[in-house]
């Protein structure tokens, strides 16, 4: 059958062509196109009965003509070569080399879809990242294994940080060297991706990274399967070489509404926002694929990068995101303009493995502590900074100044920090103490007597 | 045997005649299974456990003649199970790291050996009916496993095996039924899931559920038998408190159900619970535990059954005579995979999407709870605590607003408190629990009359502070009177000396009831005595520098529950603290005045 074309299209719309009378094609199965003009495209097969089979086209159905198309069924899923001369090479949407170096030529082809992980076999992952940024690390840590997803908004500088977090990132106490980085990019801008390559560039990790670029202008079907193809190359590099990979993916918002485009021809039912019922379970299968596994020394850590339309965290996407990965770092347009880089919102962010990755054993006692002060402080002090924006700065007291004026600190000295300003976790947490002691020692209850005594300056 | 004549995602169309609607199908060359929703002449449409990819129309389909059902007997606690009770432990041994498709492995151990020890009052000739106690396996040091005659089966007991060690699959008894066919007793029986198991009548829930965390407990009770959500927006701490209510909760089991969430929080409660220990026998947690797990990026339709397989699973330890706790995380999860499976038969969505019997599903599912007589004539409960995510944490979403209905209590969370950090961040506000005047009855004849006076007072406190709140988000503090200023100020105690409580801090992360209640009215009696400062015209900006503000705060998390004593002497030096003050502002009669104001 592989070897059979079949020229029996009976419809095509939007992306999708209908095949009648080919019986038994297998679902999932890929698909290949060859049009009038012998261009060649792949697809997939969606749903399939003996005498309907539709397939999706990633390069999408323009300029086919049903007649003068011949359909080759390939029996098998999408899969991705993979070995290690992967690393340091582009790869387009779909997988396929596009640094005009010759294709990766390995036996060793897996499925892009990949299989669920047995939840049994799962380590927790436990292992402090220090990013070097202190909204971080501070206050949100990332630990090894983890989805830390960063949403933003048009305009934000989210690049720039994730660009930072994969230039800094490294676990205290250890080498550096077997950090690899798979970056995949699905209708993003040629800028942005111009962006993310000389800065690897820049900081000479370009050999270890693999790229996959579906940028803005290109098939917008393809970008279901980009993100697939990078994790699929991610697994093969955490779990069969070992290294720990830093996986870092932009823009889930565009694959979202691919997602939905595609859910849309096919008639499926939407749900919110004319997203399908199943956005939960599709991006879930891509995310849940982080993680680490019992004995085996590699792990997959995870940022994928959204932009929150209209600056809206109840939107579809990056509400569905926030259930599934393991926290967020939310950047704000407020700071932002305030010229605060990154310019993290703190209050909304959130690392859900991070008590478990820090304190005594892994960065220092007091952090856990530190970082929940420094949040009911702050959390404090934007309420007096709302008071005062209403009845002025001239009508607080003084302790409500003190506060006011620790608000500003935070925000200028400890989440604002340079673009190449790489801190250590004991840096930052002397920062936060520097800050804490604008403070009385008697407000701050959420750290110990014992660590008020020894950290805090005017403690004595 | 029928054949497959289209493929459509989850859903499978089968030639296959003859098949029960609920019938377990096998289908194609992987035997992936799946279980029939509709039946249309010779067609019947099926939705399959596993992904899809790769089936082919033509391939082989079989009905197996049975409904979805999970095995019941020894070997089930401790365990991790998926949404079709496959041990998820015993398959990562077979097949490795990745859940491969189309695999069988038997729910129960079944070379595992258990000592069996029959019931005394058992004799052959005797007459027998379901549900009834046949006799009892030690499953782990603190459960036993009481072995059940299968609900449905009623006879002339024929045969019991002594006490000795079997298997599961060997036969220890004989029953002869009505029409006298002879039906063979093992330690295990199977129960499809979507069936309730039946009970002898339903029971008066009695004692609350004690999780140890004070917003539940003191403010908003859960009684054993009862029913209870947790809504919340994404990262208000939903999953940590379900955690922390599996942990510490005084119920003799407790089933997990993870469904559609995160793998890596299944890891860390397999991982932690066995460090654990119970509060209340000191046995490590594990062994009262089970969990089924159906993570978010495992198949739909599984994910959709898995809360059945964890509620039958929680009523046959209930049959068994003992308070079982199940908590579902989360039936948001699942009411979107019946959405997804829904809208791919095409049914007609009503509200976002979802189908029009969202709501009476979930009613059926949640009326499963309660507190029973069973068959045996014991009593047993099952608590159910379903998780709620509201997309954008709005919660007038159809998922959210059906259960509200349904269950008794409420905790709903707010991202306001998550934010700053306020855990857990229960809103004492907009929660809400049907059961306190059942759970007064209980703390007055176990720990203080005074219980439900104390809460309705500290709700009040918190209550008018949020108004005051509002006045001074308007104009400022210093626009309040010294009465006021103090109201806010005890308010704020009460949040963070009260109702904050960690669940990383080892002293605090468990609470009895003893001190919850001691702190409950240690603060109040700070406010009560400030107060009566207050009035007599000391000014509250005085009351607030003391000392014993800061102090009060920090008492939950010097002393455990095991260490009362040194608690309730600080307690006891309250009045003492306020001595001073109250000698500059009443100084005609100081000594009279403290009694007074001493409950």
């Amino acid at each position: 059958m592989k070897n059979i074309e079949f020229r029996t299209a009976a419809s095509a719309q939007g992306g999708l062509v209908v095949m009648a009378g080919v019986p038994g094609v297998a679902a999932g199965s890929r698909v290949q196109l060859r049009d009038h003009a012998g261009r060649v495209r792949s697809g997939l097969v969606i749903r399939s009965a003996n005498d309907a089979v539709l397939v999706e086209v990633f390069e999408g159905t323009d300029a086919l003509d049903l007649e003068r198309t011949w359909v080759r069924f390939l029996e098998e899923p999408y899969k991705l070569p993979v070995s290690r001369d992967i690393l340091g090479r582009v790869f387009n949407g779909s997988g396929r080399p596009c640094d005009g170096r010759p294709p990766v030529i390995s036996a060793d082809r897996r499925d892009i879809n990949g299989e669920p992980l047995n939840p049994a076999a799962r380590a927790y992952p436990r292992e402090f990242i220090q990013t070097g940024i202190s909204a971080i690390d501070g206050m949100n840590s990332l630990t090894r294994g983890q989805k830390l997803p960063i949403f933003s908004g048009g305009g934000l500088p989210h690049n720039q940080v994730a660009a930072q977090i994969v230039r800094q990132a490294k676990l205290l106490g250890e080498e550096s060297a077997e950090f690899v980085i798979v970056f995949a990019a699905f209708g993003a801008s040629h800028a942005d991706a111009r962006f993310f390559q000389e800065s690897f560039e820049e900081s000479g990790v370009l050999n270890k990274v693999v790229m996959f670029l579906n940028l803005a202008d290109e098939p917008v079907i393809e970008r279901l399967l980009t993100p697939r193809a990078a994790l699929t190359a991610a697994e093969y590099l955490a779990f069969d070489l070992d290294y720990h990979v830093l996986v870092v993916m932009t823009d889930m918002t565009a694959y979202a509404e691919a997602l939905r485009e595609v859910a849309v021809l096919r008639g499926d039912v939407p749900a919110r926002k004319g997203y399908p019922g199943y956005l939960y379970s599709d991006l879930a299968e891509l995310y849940e694929r982080a993680g680490r596994i019992k004995n085996r020394r590699g792990s997959i850590t995870m940022i994928p990068v959204l932009s929150m339309p209209s600056d809206d965290i109840t939107h579809p996407i990056p509400d569905l995101t926030g259930y599934i990965t393991e926290g967020q770092i939310v950047l704000g347009r407020e700071l932002s303009n305030q010229g605060v880089y990154p310019p993290v919102t703190v209050l909304p962010s959130l690392s859900r493995l991070m008590k478990d990755g820090i304190g005594k054993n892994f960065t220092r006692e007091d952090h856990p502590h530190v970082a929940s002060q420094l949040f009911a402080s702050y959390a404090k002090a934007l309420e007096v900074r709302g008071l005062a924006a209403i009845i002025g700065a001239e009508e607080l007291s003084d302790a409500d100044r003190r506060t006011l004026a620790f608000a500003d600190a935070f925000e200028r000295r400890f989440i604002n920090q340079g673009e190449d300003e790489d801190r250590s976790i004991h840096e930052t947490l002397n920062l936060a103490w520097d800050l804490l002691s604008m403070l009385p020692p008697e407000s701050l209850i959420r750290v110990s007597e014992e660590e008020l005594a020894k950290y805090h300056k005017g403690a004595a | 045997m029928g054949k497959i004549l289209e493929i459509n995602g989850p859903l499978v169309k089968l030639d296959l005649p003859q098949t029960v609607l609920g019938e377990q199908v096998r289908v194609g060359r992987l035997g992936l299974v799946g279980e029939v929703i509709s039946r249309d002449g010779n067609t019947a449409l099926a939705q399959l456990y596993e992904d899809t990819a790769g089936l082919c129309p033509g391939e082989e389909a079989e009905g197996l003649g049975w409904p979805l059902s999970v095995e019941l007997g020894p070997g089930l606690l401790g365990g991790i199970f998926d949404g079709v009770q496959r041990p998820l432990q015993a398959m990562w041994e077979q097949s490795g790291d990745r859940i491969a498709r189309g695999v069988a492995v038997a729910s129960l151990p079944r070379d595992r050996r258990w000592y069996f020890v029959p019931d005394p009052g058992r004799r052959a000739g005797m007459p027998l009916a379901g549900g009834e106690v046949l006799g009892t396996v030690q499953e782990t040091e603190s459960i036993q496993h009481r072995i059940l005659v299968p609900p449905r089966v009623q006879g002339e007991l024929l045969e019991l095996a002594p006490e000795g060690e079997h298997t599961v699959e060997e036969v220890i008894g004989r029953v002869r039924l009505a029409d006298g066919r002879i039906e063979k007793l093992h330690l295990f029986h199977r129960w499809p899931v979507r069936t309730p198991r039946p009970f002898r009548q339903r029971d008066h829930a009695v004692a609350p559920l004690i999780t140890g965390q004070r917003i539940l407990d003191t403010f908003y009770p859960l009684l054993k038998g009862g029913k209870a959500a947790i809504p919340g927006p994404f990262g208000a701490g939903k999953t940590m408190l379900q955690h922390q209510v599996a942990r510490w909760c005084n119920a003799q089991i407790v089933i997990y159900v993870g469904c559609g969430e995160r793998g890596n929080e299944l890891t860390d409660v397999l991982e932690s619970m066995p460090t654990l220990t119970d509060p209340h026998t000191g046995r490590p947690l594990m062994e009262r535990t089970l969990l089924v797990a159906n993570t978010s990026n495992m198949p739909v339709v599984a994910r959709e059954a898995s809360i059945y397989v964890g509620i039958t699973l929680a009523e046959y330890f209930r049959d068994q005579g003992y308070d079982v706790v199940m908590v579902a995380d989360s039936t948001s999860r699942w009411a979107e995979a019946l959405r997804e499976v829904a809208g791919r038969l095409g049914q007609m969505p009503v509200e976002e999407g979802y189908p029009a019997y969202l709501g009476s599903r979930l009613a059926a599912f949640y009326e499963r709870a309660g507190r029973v007589e069973t068959l045996a004539g014991d009593h047993g409960s099952v608590t159910l605590i379903g998780a709620v995510s509201p997309p954008g944490g709005d919660f007038s979403e159809p998922v959210t607003s059906h259960t509200k209905e349904i269950i008794q209590t409420f905790w709903a969370l707010s991202k306001e408190l998550a934010d700053a950090r306020h855990y857990p961040a229960v809103d004492w506000l907009e929660s809400f629990s049907g059961y306190v005047s059942s759970a007064a009855k209980w703390w007055a004849d176990n720990i203080d009359p005074g219980w439900e006076a104390a809460r309705a007072a500290a709700l009040d406190l918190l209550a008018a502070s949020e108004e005051l709140q509002r006045i001074v988000n308007l104009v400022g503090v210093e626009a309040l009177s010294s009465e006021q200023r103090w109201t806010l100020e005890a308010a704020s105690l009460i949040k963070e000396g009260l109702l904050q409580q960690a669940a990383t801090d080892e002293v605090d992360s468990f609470a009895s009831p003893e001190k919850q209640f001691a702190l409950l009215t240690a603060l109040l009696d700070i406010y009560r005595q400030g107060m009566k400062l207050v009035k007599l015209g000391a000014p509250a900006r005085r009351l607030i520098q003391m000392p014993l503000l800061a102090q009060a705060r920090r008492w939950k998390s010097q002393h455990s529950s095991d260490d009362l004593e040194a608690l309730k002497a600080k307690i006891a030096a309250i009045p003492a603290a306020f001595e001073p003050l109250l000698l500059e502002y009443a100084p005609a009669a100081p000594s009279s005045a403290m009694e007074e104001i001493r409950p």
